[in-house]
């Protein structure tokens, strides 16, 4: 069992109020992520959850008990840090067993324990070495293990992939992915990265200065955004948001429309437009063209586009794919 | 510098530093290693002559030599334990946020600030004095007799007062390291089920251990010298080391070359203990 809720949690750090009120519900099981921009207070949720900090206002549930006043370690739950915070005069092994020595399971227990870890994790070759002597890929798995060999309720990752390169990075998400297929135990990820949001999360949760913005599936952000803001954090590149005459059009405020569902035509169109420069990755181009009377927009096109800075061209958008939004920058049915 | 005209001119620019350091270390110790070697007593200065190796052989063989040299050895560890265990307990204190923090820093690092004879002075005559001492006032507050400090306890005396003022040196030491420790991994004990023991024993402390190698090697080299405490407390015939015995063979007995063969034996031990501390500290920074 690792279901989580929070009801209207709340966290002011003096005057500032970080979390404003957060209602949540995380079913056994899941793998719910949280995104958002940086200082919109996804660490601080992650650390409310585990007990890091305390809450000013609202509950914490786990599987249904308040545990708002309990501390971090009676929580059930486990953290993996985006520092990885091994200790360092440890060796592997000690790492991944200090959890279990606090706990004081007996001997016989903890090795086996950190065994089985080790092997899940493929750490077997590097018990006996410390942190120091690790890649970086090493030392989160060894974070990982010091959290699996607790047996959580749910596990808690904060940014845990950001300080590895690329590649790595696109690995330790699939190990990941495939952790929680095997443990099938609730997992609450953070991270800023959209692709690692959109890849791994079974619910995605966007955090605004503090407040959630919208919660819901990867294609449900990206297919109906309830709003501007989460419009425009969810894919990339970032969605085209025009206002005035074409919006009008629509019986909305503003419109937005994703790079990818603009189409392209040399002879006719909606908008007149010109290249202003044109990316070309191979797989896509990315074209970034100034409308007249709109402003900047900018178009994904499959494969390798003919286009270059310069020419004139004209884009239409598919209009089932175009996004509505009132004044207030909230979706329009 | 890697070209030949540029090593040249390296050694040119240094040359001054060189030269200056050798004046400053080479001609004492050569005065000294002469002087070693000659009878030459200041109550009678005319009767100087080489006297081979036997003012080493007096030296060592001074009633007080032996003594002197344990008294050197546990003044050393005496203080190295006040400080250590009071440094780490201060520092961490002072490592929590706290009203005043700014001056309270300032305030525990002040000890070092005060020379060692205006410090012994205080000590002996506010503090430990055993009629007028703050001490002698709060043992007799509690209806026991005053403590005759430097009387019956000389050494520990002494080892209070160059623990206090050493104290500072360790606690800064000690606070900068407990400063670098990541904050996440407090975080990450405190998810692990770690306790403030547990977290001071499995954590801090090994965190700690290298500072306090640097603090036990420093402090060492100083503290083999202890002087103006030992003679300020006029303590020297019960708890003097042996830098006062090299001080008492010219001062009292007027005896130049064996207070120089003393200087020199002194010197020696010096350097032992150094070597085997580097040796040790250098082992245990590379891990
Ligand atoms: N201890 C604290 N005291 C005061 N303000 C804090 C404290 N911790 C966090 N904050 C503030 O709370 C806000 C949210 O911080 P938080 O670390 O949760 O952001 P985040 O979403 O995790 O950002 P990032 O992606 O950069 O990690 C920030 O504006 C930060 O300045
Ligand atoms: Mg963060």
């Amino acid at each position: 069992m690792g279901s989580i809720q929070l009801k209207g949690v709340r966290k002011d750090f003096g005057t500032v109020a970080v979390i404003k009120g957060v209602d949540l519900d995380i079913k056994d099981g899941e793998f719910v992520v949280f995104v958002g921009p940086s200082g919109c207070g996804k660490s601080t949720l992650l650390r409310l959850i585990a007990g890091l900090e305390d809450a000013t206002g609202g509950q914490v549930l786990i599987d249904g008990k308040d545990v708002t006043e309990v501390g971090p370690s009676e929580r059930g739950l486990a953290m993996v840090f985006q520092s990885y915070a091994l200790y360092p005069h440890m060796s592997v092994r000690k790492n991944i067993a200090f959890p279990l020595m606090m706990a004081k399971t007996p001997k016989d227990q903890i090795d086996a324990k950190v065994a089985k870890a080790a092997a899940t994790l493929n750490l077997g070759d590097y018990l006996d070495r410390r942190p120091g002597q690790l890649s970086g890929g090493q030392r989160q798995r060894v974070a990982i293990g010091r959290a699996i060999v607790r047996d959580p309720t749910a596990f808690l990752f904060d940014e845990p992939l950001s300080n590895l390169d690329a590649a790595l990075r696109v690995q330790m998400r699939v190990e990941i992915g495939e952790l929680h297929g095997q443990l099938k135990k609730t997992m609450i990820y953070v991270t800023h990265d959209q692709v690692e949001a959109m890849t791994m999360a079974d619910k995605i949760v966007v955090l605004d200065k503090g407040a959630v913005a919208q919660v819901g599936s990867p294609l449900t952000l990206y297919n109906k955004p309830d709003n501007l803001f989460v419009a425009r954090f969810i894919g990339s590149p970032t969605m085209n948001v025009l206002s005035g005459a074409a919006a009008a059009k629509r019986g909305a405020a503003s419109i937005g429309v994703r790079p990818e569902h603009v189409d392209v035509s040399t002879t006719a169109g909606e908008w007149k437009a010109k290249v202003r420069l044109a990316e070309h990755l191979g797989s896509d181009t990315f074209v970034h063209a100034d409308v007249e009377g709109a402003g900047q927009m900018t178009v994904r096109r499959e494969g390798e586009a003919a286009l270059h800075a310069g020419d004139t061209i004209y884009l239409t958008p598919q209009e089932p794919r175009v996004h509505r939004f009132d004044a207030a920058g909230l979706r329009v049915a | 510098m890697a070209t030949r005209q540029g090593q040249a001119l390296g050694r040119l620019a240094v040359a001054p530093a060189v030269a200056a350091l050798a004046a400053w270390s080479i001609v004492p110790l050569a005065l000294a290693i002469y002087y070693a070697f000659l009878h030459y007593q200041l109550d009678n200065p005319d009767n100087t002559f080489f006297a081979g190796w036997s003012n080493f052989y007096y030296f060592v063989t001074d009633p007080f030599f032996a003594k002197d040299l344990f008294n050197t050895v546990a003044l050393v560890l005496l203080v190295l334990a006040i400080t250590i265990a009071g440094g780490v307990l201060l520092a961490i204190l002072l490592d929590r946020p706290m009203w005043g923090q700014g001056i309270v820093r300032v305030m525990v690092i002040s000890p070092f600030f005060i020379m060692p004879t205006v410090s012994a002075l205080v000590w002996k005559n506010l503090m430990m004095h055993p009629v007028y001492g703050f001490f002698a006032h709060v043992w007799r507050a509690f209806g026991l007799t005053p403590v005759d400090w430097f009387a019956s306890i000389p050494l520990l005396s002494v080892g209070i007062i160059v623990g206090w003022q050493w104290l500072p040196f360790a606690t800064l030491i000690l606070l900068t390291a407990l400063q670098s420790l990541d904050l996440e991994q407090k975080d990450a004990a405190q998810m692990d089920g770690a306790g403030t023991v547990d977290f001071f024993r499995h954590i801090t402390l090994p965190h700690l251990m290298r500072p306090i190698t640097v603090v036990i090697l420093i402090e060492t080299i100083f503290l083999l010298n202890v002087f103006a405490e030992i003679k300020v407390t006029s303590v020297g015939g019960l708890a003097g080391n042996l830098t006062y015995l090299v001080f008492s063979q010219l001062n009292d007995a007027n005896d130049v070359g064996e207070a120089a063969a003393g200087g020199l034996i002194a010197v020696v031990l010096a350097n032992l203990v150094s070597a085997f501390l580097v040796r040790i500290v250098g082992r245990n920074l590379e891990a």
